[in-house]
């Protein structure tokens, strides 16, 4: 075996479509260490291409860990073994010649697979859509620095904003619950002054549409935390339930 | 209203009644043991405390209604919400790992189940007296006005209790489960009412964990002491 | 031959767009709720326009490739964002943006539009800090900048490393309250495969929902493309995986002229190539260089470990070239640099393809904990990828396909040739010339979607009778064929190679004959050999599976379809441009120091192409750039 080669033998689940049955089926591969996670699968797929055989179909885009659409659980820890790491800037550095890894798609009802370890992923969007954002149109801002924010506030409010919205929260959390994402998108509007004003609503709306979309709750066992790739707290969670507690106990309706 | 019911209908909702029954919980569980610790003052120590309890009457009633109440949200919200978790992924992976979750935290609903079938064994022990007739009739008499005056000997029944390694063995097993529960449980309530902060969680987590263990020992000490002859029926006459 | 008109309005320079958007038609806001959008690509162009026009009142239809409008490539953008907002009061003003981005951009840029450019940069941080958009803060509360290639002001913004992503969710979630309101309808996972034109005017795409593998038809009264550049023509760059030409393409079938493709970006700051299964390039902010120093060694062949070698020995080949830009010269010329010095056998790493960006010096100065709060991400993201420490050991770079300036050619009002047809963001040739200065590009994409097309648009639809066709009207049967056609084309061929190794074929030529240097033989090599490849491709590429599913290999084989067609015409632009400017650096035309050597008497114009109905190649059209507020200078950063 050249140098930095490594021979792996993988386990990944296969699944034609949304409602045909799946299985994990393995397969053999010699990757370099240099490799990215994705550049071995690439790999295996040119191998399973030339063979005659679909290749495995996997979500993924910038490759440089911030697009957030590279989604799979390696060896049980969605993105691999690394914390603070998306699939994509996983290295095979990581491994060892010999090793067996398991390959699987996020599990969770509200994301249903689409194929082999492609899911289906809108529900974070409609969870955006149902108030993650500031009702500001195009053009009627005031000058920037007309609104001051501390700088420890900006920093803040920057680490929840740093979210990809991969769904690496939903993966690792064993009630395959979404509130890290959830919490993250209302934690970064919340340390702003220009997200307060829309405060209460947004974390009614959020909570309610992420209970809508089947996700399950958070029994606050961190794993979300440490499994994302993002390294981002859970004291945005803290600052959600608060801040629903005051929104929807207070609420006139 | 319609506020209130959409909160309790949603996860976080039900996850903050969870804690605040937890809290409530807690409390009866601290104070269920301070009366506890009565036993090794002594019977008449622990036969007077029951005795006053007894003579509440009507505000006992109340109590162990409210009580009763507090324990049917705690449970039933948690079923339901393990149900709607356990929906939430319903297909589990081939190669499972976790990071940082306790075994605590990923057992709650067990842990959970098993205190309350010892609630249900220890009411039917020692607050109804099926398990074990002979002991729950036990009777103290002592001089009252003068005179001599029966009463319920929950010492002696206790006492008498626990010298049945049976007994001993389940109220350990289901102690140590009481314990992991209110290990996770204590601090992650915090968490849930929305409390979080950089320089104290750690410190509400190592007293949470702390507490809880304190709270298992204190309980666990009672049989054990009976079952090794720290605790034992003063004079050994009635008691007998 | 097609008419170049611009629409540039006439007067005094700084009253252009306020002139012109007295003069532009509007729709009525009870007319707008009957008219249909149709935005292509959700990415900081796109998703700012599908928002903005939503906002108005219009109904639009969002469409994108990815999973979720919040994965556009926008999102990797990660140094900073420029305004003329001169917070710092170090003497920056909108003409001072314009002129750098003229100059920056080699004089190939139109005057008017960069001027608007700069002109709007300053409402689009309002607009960002509004939405919520976490910008670096001073102390104070202020907002913070820093400075960038090509300028001598601080006049960015930034959020850590990621401002793009910053920019981008700020945009999404404008999109997705719209959504919410009802006035988007999000298609995501749908890629455009063609533009419907009725009666020469574009009012409509055939998708094909990725998902499903169904081809739909989409009616609109007008179509916008914000699809981003075709610097994937080069299989290796550091664009998104699935970044592609196809929509442009398409739409260049379909009569819109494509606009200087030969301008492309190489980034001087990227991790070099580590081996042949590389899927992509990945970019180190441009902001490294603000405290990174970047050399060689003086030696030939010098394999000692930086460390080792002194400073006397070490050539700091930028601050010795251009002494008063130093390590923030612009990219093409810090790329050509690079080039240079491995070209002369002074490279480092393996293969001898790389520089030192050095971090020693700065670490020294500020210590590390100030390095690490300016550029942590950065070096953790390196050290992730190389497994090198860069607090401790220099990174080693070398330049990468970064962005591509050229693109279908538009108006003053962001229209393409064809009607109805407007064109935004990196798929547009506007405003960055020859060569884009770094956060610029986060710049023009919003300045484009938030502030331009709103006004544009309405002067076309108000001439317009909404809904004047629909799903059901022959020229959408007709494209509709057409693409089921290619696309069944693609999987008969059922050859032996896979997509990749053509895309990989492709990207290597192009990179060779078309890439930092350019020269008229390279160039009509690569001319003779990309047909033969693409007739390669289509009688021996495999495409596994089958149309009607979900099938990535079918997503990538159109697109490198389309590649193999577009890298010709870029060759052809690049052989046809005879003269060296910015990105685009013709061997011939050099200084005796290495420099580009514009030709302002022939070349000060815009080439734009328009693909010859029998496919047998291109005709050329021009567009004369017309300078009456800078004078036309060598572009020196000395």
């Amino acid at each position: 075996m050249s140098q930095g080669n490594m021979r792996l033998k993988l386990h990944i689940w296969r699944q034609k479509g949304a409602s045909a049955p799946g299985a994990m089926k393995t397969y053999e591969v010699t990757a370099n260490e240099h490799m990215s996670f994705l550049e071995m699968l690439d790999v295996l797929n040119q191998e399973l291409i030339e063979k005659g055989e679909e290749p495995v179909a996997f979500d993924h885009d910038c490759r440089e860990g911030i697009c957030g659409s590279c989604n799979m659980v390696i060896n049980g820890h969605p993105h691999g073994p690394q914390r603070g790491t998306t699939a994509c800037q996983l290295h095979m550095r990581t491994f060892k010649d010999g090793d067996e890894i398991f390959v699987e798609p996020w599990r969770a009802r509200a994301f249903p697979i689409i194929k082999d370890l492609v899911v289906d992923r809108t529900a974070f969007d409609r969870i955006i859509a149902s108030g993650g954002y500031v009702s500001v149109n195009s053009g009627s801002a005031p000058d920037a620095n007309e609104i001051l924010i501390g700088r420890d506030d900006a920093e803040e409010a920057f680490e929840y904003a740093a979210c990809i919205g991969c769904g690496a929260c939903v993966a690792a959390c064993k009630n395959a619950s979404a509130m890290l994402f959830t919490a993250a998108k209302f934690a970064h509007l919340e340390k702003l002054p220009q997200g307060q004003v829309e405060s209460d609503r947004r974390a009614v709306e959020m909570v309610m549409q992420h209970d809508a979309e089947g996700f399950g709750a958070c029994t606050n066992q961190y794993e979300c935390e440490a499994a994302c790739p993002k390294e981002i707290s859970v004291t945005s969670i803290a600052m959600l339930n608060r801040a629903y507690r005051r929104a929807a106990l207070s609420s006139k309706s | 209203m319609q506020s209130l019911l959409r909160f309790l209908g949603s996860t976080v909702g039900a996850k903050f009644l969870m804690a605040l029954t937890g809290v409530l919980l807690a409390l009866f569980v601290v104070g269920h043991l301070s009366g506890n610790f009565l036993l090794y003052k002594g019977q008449d120590a622990m036969n007077d405390y029951a005795e006053m309890l007894q003579g509440l009457g009507p505000a006992l009633w109340i109590v162990r209604l409210g009580l009763l109440a507090v324990f049917a949200t705690h449970i039933y919200y948690g079923i339901r919400l393990k149900r709607r978790n356990a929906a939430a992924r319903p297909v589990n992976y081939a190669h499972e790992d976790t990071i940082q979750a306790s075994f605590a935290s990923r057992s709650m609903i067990l842990t959970g189940l098993v205190v309350l079938a010892f609630v249900a064994m220890h009411l039917a022990h020692f607050t109804l007296g099926w398990l074990d007739a002979e002991a729950y009739d036990l009777k103290q008499t002592v001089q009252r006005d003068g005179q001599p005056f029966e009463r319920h000997d929950v010492f002696g029944m206790v006492v008498a209790g626990f010298h049945n390694d049976v007994f001993v063995i389940l109220y350990a097993f289901a102690m140590v489960v009481l314990g992991l529960h209110l290990s996770h449980g204590l601090h992650s309530l915090f968490q849930t009412l929305g409390f979080r902060h950089p320089a104290y969680t750690p410190w509400i987590e190592r007293i949470g964990r702390g507490l809880a263990w304190v709270l298992a020992v204190g309980f666990l000490s009672i049989p054990l002491a009976v079952r090794f002859g720290f605790i034992a029926a003063a004079g050994g006459g009635d008691a007998g | 031959m097609t008419n170049l008109d611009a629409k540039i309005p006439s007067g005094p320079l700084e009253k252009k767009w306020d002139s012109r958007r007295f003069e532009l038609k509007l729709v009525n806001p009870a007319n707008k709720r009957k008219y249909r959008v149709l935005v292509v690509g959700t990415g900081l162009a796109g998703g700012s326009a599908a928002a903005t026009l939503a906002e108005l009142g219009y109904n639009v239809e969002a469409f994108c490739f990815q999973d979720s409008p919040r994965r556009a490539h926008s999102i990797a953008a990660q140094g900073g964002i420029n305004a003329a907002k001169n917070y710092q009061g170090d003497g920056d003003s909108v003409q001072r943006l314009f002129y750098d981005t003229i100059k920056g951009g080699d004089f190939r840029s139109r005057e008017a539009n960069v001027y608007r450019l700069a002109q709007v940069s300053v409402n689009i941080i309002d607009q960002c800090v509004a939405q919520g958009v976490p910008f670096a803060r001073e102390y104070g509360g202020t907002l913070a900048n820093r400075s960038f290639g090509g300028a001598q002001v601080s006049r960015t913004f930034y959020a850590r490393g990621q401002t793009g992503q910053q920019l981008l969710i700020g945009c999404y979630q404008a999109l997705e309250r719209q959504v919410q309101a009802g006035k988007v309808k999000m298609h995501t996972r749908h890629e455009m495969l063609d533009v419907v034109l009725v009666d020469g005017h574009a009012k409509g795409i055939v998708t094909r929902d990725l998902k499903t593998g169904k081809i739909q038809r989409h009616f609109g009264d007008a179509v916008i493309l914000a699809t981003g550049g075709y610097g994937n023509v080069f299989y290796l760059s550091t664009n998104a995986k699935n970044c592609n030409v196809t929509a442009a393409y398409r739409a260049h079938r379909r009569g819109a002229l494509f606009a200087n493709p030969c301008y492309t970006q190489i980034h001087p700051t990227c991790i070099p190539v580590s081996g042949d299964y590389q899927s992509k390039l990945t970019l180190m902010s441009e902001s490294l260089r603000n405290d990174g120093r970047i050399w060689v060694p003086k030696k030939h062949g010098d394999d000692r470990k930086p460390g080792q070698i002194p400073e006397g020995e070490r050539d700091y080949y930028l601050e010795r070239k251009y002494p008063s830009f130093g390590n923030l010269a612009p990219r093409d010329i810090a790329s050509r640099a690079a080039k240079e010095a491995c070209d002369d056998g002074r490279g480092v790493g393996p293969g001898g393809l790389g520089v030192y960006l050095d971090f020693a010096d700065a670490i020294q100065r500020l210590g590390e904990d100030a390095v690490r709060s300016r550029y942590g991400n950065l070096f953790h993201m390196y050290a992730k990828i190389t497994g090198d420490d860069p607090y401790k050991t220099p990174m080693r770079i070398y330049p990468a396909v970064h962005y591509t300036m050229g693109g279908l050619w538009v108006d003053y009002h962001l229209q393409s040739t064809i009607p109805g047809l407007f064109v935004l963001g990196e798929a547009n040739f506007s405003d960055h010339g020859a060569n884009r200065l770094g956060a610029s590009a986060l710049m023009q994409g919003l300045a484009d979607g938030y502030f331009v097309i709103p006004y544009t648009l309405g002067n076309y639809l108000a001439d317009q009778r909404p809904g004047l066709a629909d799903e059901q009207h022959a020229a959408f049967a007709e494209v509709e064929n057409e693409v089921r056609a290619r696309l069944q084309r693609l999987m008969d061929v059922n050859g032996s190679r896979t997509v990749d190794s053509f895309h990989r074929e492709l990207g290597k030529l192009i990179w060779d004959k078309c890439g930092m240097a350019r020269d008229k033989q390279g160039l009509e090599e690569a001319l003779r050999r990309i047909p033969e490849l693409r007739e390669e491709f289509w009688g021996n590429v495999r495409v596994p599976g089958d149309t009607g599913d979900f099938n990535q290999e079918l997503e990538k084989a159109g697109r490198v379809a389309d590649f193999m067609e577009f890298g010709e015409m870029m060759c052809l632009d690049a052989l046809t441009r005879d003269e060296s400017c910015g990105g685009h650096f013709r061997t011939e035309h050099q200084t005796d120091d290495g420099e580009a050597m514009r030709n302002d008497d022939d070349f000060a114009h815009v080439a734009a192409w328009e693909r010859k109905s029998d496919g047998s190649g291109w005709t050329e059209h021009r567009e004369q750039l017309e300078f009456e507020n800078v004078k036309l200078s060598v572009r020196s950063y000395k």
